[in-house]
């Protein structure tokens, strides 16, 4: 594969691919990136502690893939997301407070408690759901797709997978229909090289997940999953395609989750080892933005850097403290909203 | 039977006895699923066998679960006896089709050519807030299906029992095991022992009504039973333990004695286990009963997520004891 690391990219080269983008958006990006992140490590603690039931997934060390890919997006395109979904909520504008009150379980959770992390909904934001079902959304962002060229309303569809959900039959079944059919859908590869504790190395053959794009004659590319900009500038051209041609891409994104699988399984010492997870620390997409935006617009945009994690701080614990006060839904709530 | 010396282990450690044990007696068993391997399971339950069976007998899969189900039937069906662990029976859904279509017909349409002795672990129930994706029961989808052995254990004890006759079972079986079994300690023999499929237990003997209860729910009817007994009511506590094929003589002589049934299942409440049970019941005994019988069942909702709502779609034991007074009265 010819692709570089970000890390590797001069200025120039960057701009050359069209990746770079202005100030404001740039700022974007890293406000974007650091809410998600902040969010996680409360989220995470929060678990730890108790108060967060059930499980989740964290983002972290991805957060780049969300962001590069859902700021290429129209608020009107639709989106199907992972158990790994915080990520894709909070950069499809979901409500923080609302996204986090739904893993304390709380009546003012983007669905009323009943969900919780693998079960994010949002209507008002066209976003279909984070999901327990590996590789479950996909081919309801196909049928999302199908909808909109048959209304010919002009939106996409965008759906996030991860490596191991390209081992799915959902996927791969879903992946042929959507080039057949010509769908505007758009479907994002998270490729963190593993699936729970499963090298994608071990039970795949080959490793160019893009390649099954190709096979399916569908557009098909691989990009730094951890370069916000360079993931930006491949998805603007992928949506370009859906919404203006009706042309289905694949975009494989290649990155690391430098947490355990989910809140609570060790870091590494079981199935990674450190020095793995610590070379992608080093390749850590939001500390790594930081420093580019800072030797690219010079010290003063550091200042501005701060005071965006201090507002991302300030923001994750205003959710938190709204979240541990709402209420629960009375427990007889749970028999509603099953039949219309 | 069970003494009081007995070791006290984990459901998870009872279930990694039984697969050690059935892989040493066989070299024909091995096992299917993600992250069985090296790492154990994601529940642990292949902690322990990778020094001894490798990655020959540990199949870590990707995840597809509709192939590596449909290879275990296919393996079954060409003389292995193959495990094939879902890890959440809601990713058995994905494999729905090879388990009814395949699977369960197999013997059938081969006009018993081909048999496929295989077992299908998964794990269910509703369990600390794991969500609609990950808390159904479902077992009563597949007890509709004809040529499928269901098994639902309720103890430590019985998980190895009972799996390991699942192993050696020459038909397809079902092993549901609940989550709430797998970090609990309780009392299992040492040593080899078989618990045969299609046969109850009676967990606890009383006069006055039977409770049959499924897999955590014989746990809430065994504490429901203490409290109730203080209050001089003694009811007779069953854990069919399979519910295909069912011990229906066990049930029916219970009713026989106590005049009185109440089925516990935690499998929403249309067309699951305990319908089954009530229906064969009156059925076979029904000028024995001197009151209607009752069901508690689990919610026909889904399982939701927030604490208050997930406790409320289950029966509970302090409702299992207000059904039992009710009944008696
Ligand atoms: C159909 C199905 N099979 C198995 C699982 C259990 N499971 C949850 S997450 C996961 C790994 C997913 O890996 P990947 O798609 O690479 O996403 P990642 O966790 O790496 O973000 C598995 C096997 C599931 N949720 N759904
Ligand atoms: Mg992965």
């Amino acid at each position: 594969m010819k692709r570089k690391k970000a890390q590797d990219k001069t200025r120039g080269e960057r701009a050359e691919a069209g990746c770079e983008v202005d100030e404001d958006r740039a700022l974007d990006f890293y406000r974007s990136m650091a809410r998600v992140r902040k969010f996680e490590e409360a989220a995470a603690q929060y678990v730890r502690e108790g108060s967060i039931p059930g499980f989740i997934h964290a983002y972290i060390g991805e957060e780049a893939v969300a962001v590069g890919v859902c700021g290429a997006l129209e608020p009107g395109d639709y989106v199907t997301s992972t158990h790994r979904g915080h990520g894709h909520a909070l950069s499809r504008g979901l409500s923080m407070k609302s996204v986090m009150a739904e893993l304390w379980g709380k009546r003012d959770g983007t669905n009323l408690g009943r969900g919780g992390s693998m079960h994010i909904f949002d209507a008002s934001r066209h976003f279909l759901g984070t999901n327990g079902i590996v590789a479950g959304g996909v081919p309801l962002a196909a049928g999302a797709a199908f909808a909109i060229r048959y209304k010919k309303t002009g939106q996409i569809a965008v759906s996030f997978v991860g490596d191991g959900g390209t081992n799915h039959g959902a996927f791969l079944e879903t992946l042929n229909i959507a080039a057949a059919f010509d769908l505007p859908l758009v479907i994002v590869v998270e490729n963190n090289l593993y699936a729970t504790s499963t090298p994608y190395a071990c039970v795949t053959k080959t490793q160019d997940i893009a390649l099954r794009g190709t096979a399916v004659g569908m557009a098909a590319e691989t990009v730094d999953g951890n370069d916000v900009e360079e993931v930006h500038a491949t998805a603007r051209k992928a949506v370009a395609r859906a919404r203006g041609g009706s042309r289905p891409s694949l975009l494989v994104c290649q990155t690391y989750r430098t947490v355990g699988h989910y809140e609570g399984e060790p870091v590494a010492g079981t199935y990674r080892t450190w020095e793995e997870v610590e070379a992608w620390k080093q390749k850590d997409p939001i500390i790594n933005y930081k420093k580019r935006l800072i030797e690219r617009y010079g010290a003063t945009i550091a200042e501005q850097l701060d005071r965006i994690d201090e507002e991302a701080g300030q923001e994750v614990a205003s959710a938190v403290e709204f979240s541990r006060n709402a209420p629960f839904c009375a427990p007889v709530e749970a028999t509603e909203h099953v039949y219309g | 039977m069970f003494t009081d010396n007995d070791r006290q282990i984990t459901g998870i450690q009872a279930i990694q006895e039984a697969l050690a044990e059935e892989m040493r007696r066989d070299p024909n068993v091995v096992v299917f699923g993600e992250g069985i391997g090296e790492r154990g399971g994601c529940f642990g339950q292949t902690k322990g066998l990778w020094n001894e069976c490798g990655p020959e007998r540990l199949i870590d899969t990707p995840i597809s679960e509709l192939a590596f189900t449909g290879m275990g039937i296919g393996a079954s069906m060409a003389g292995l006896r193959p495990v094939i662990d879902l890890m959440y029976i809601e990713f058995m859904m994905d494999a729905a089709g090879q388990v009814v279509h395949q699977a369960a017909k197999v013997r059938y349409m081969s006009g018993g050519q081909f048999h496929c002795p295989l077992v299908l672990v998964a794990a269910i129930g509703r369990y600390n807030n794991a969500g609609p994706h990950h808390s159904g029961c479902y077992y009563p989808m597949f007890m509709h299906v004809p040529g499928l052995i269901v098994v639902v254990p309720s103890s430590a004890r019985d998980l190895k029992g009972l799996l390991k006759s699942s192993i050696r079972s020459d038909d397809p079986v079902l092993f549901l095991e609940h989550k709430s079994l797998f970090s609990k300690k309780m009392a299992v023999p040492e040593g080899e022992f078989l618990t045969p499929l299609g046969q109850a237990n009676v967990c606890r003997v009383g006069t006055d009504a039977s409770i049959v209860a499924i897999g955590q729910m014989v746990e809430y009817s065994l504490a429901a039973a203490t409290s109730l007994a203080k209050n001089g009511i003694e009811v007779e506590v069953i854990d069919p333990r399979t519910l295909v094929p069912l011990d229906e003589e066990t049930v029916v002589r219970s009713v026989q004695k106590t005049r009185r049934l109440l089925v516990i299942d935690e499998a929403h409440e249309t067309c699951n286990a305990a319908a089954e049970i009530a229906t064969r019941v009156i059925e076979k005994a029904f000028d024995y009963l001197d009151a209607p019988i009752v069901r508690l069942s689990g919610a026909k909702v889904h399982v939701p997520y927030a604490p208050p709502m997930e406790q409320f779609v289950a029966p509970s034991p302090e409702r299992i004891e207000q059904t039992v007074k009710e009944l008696v009265a």
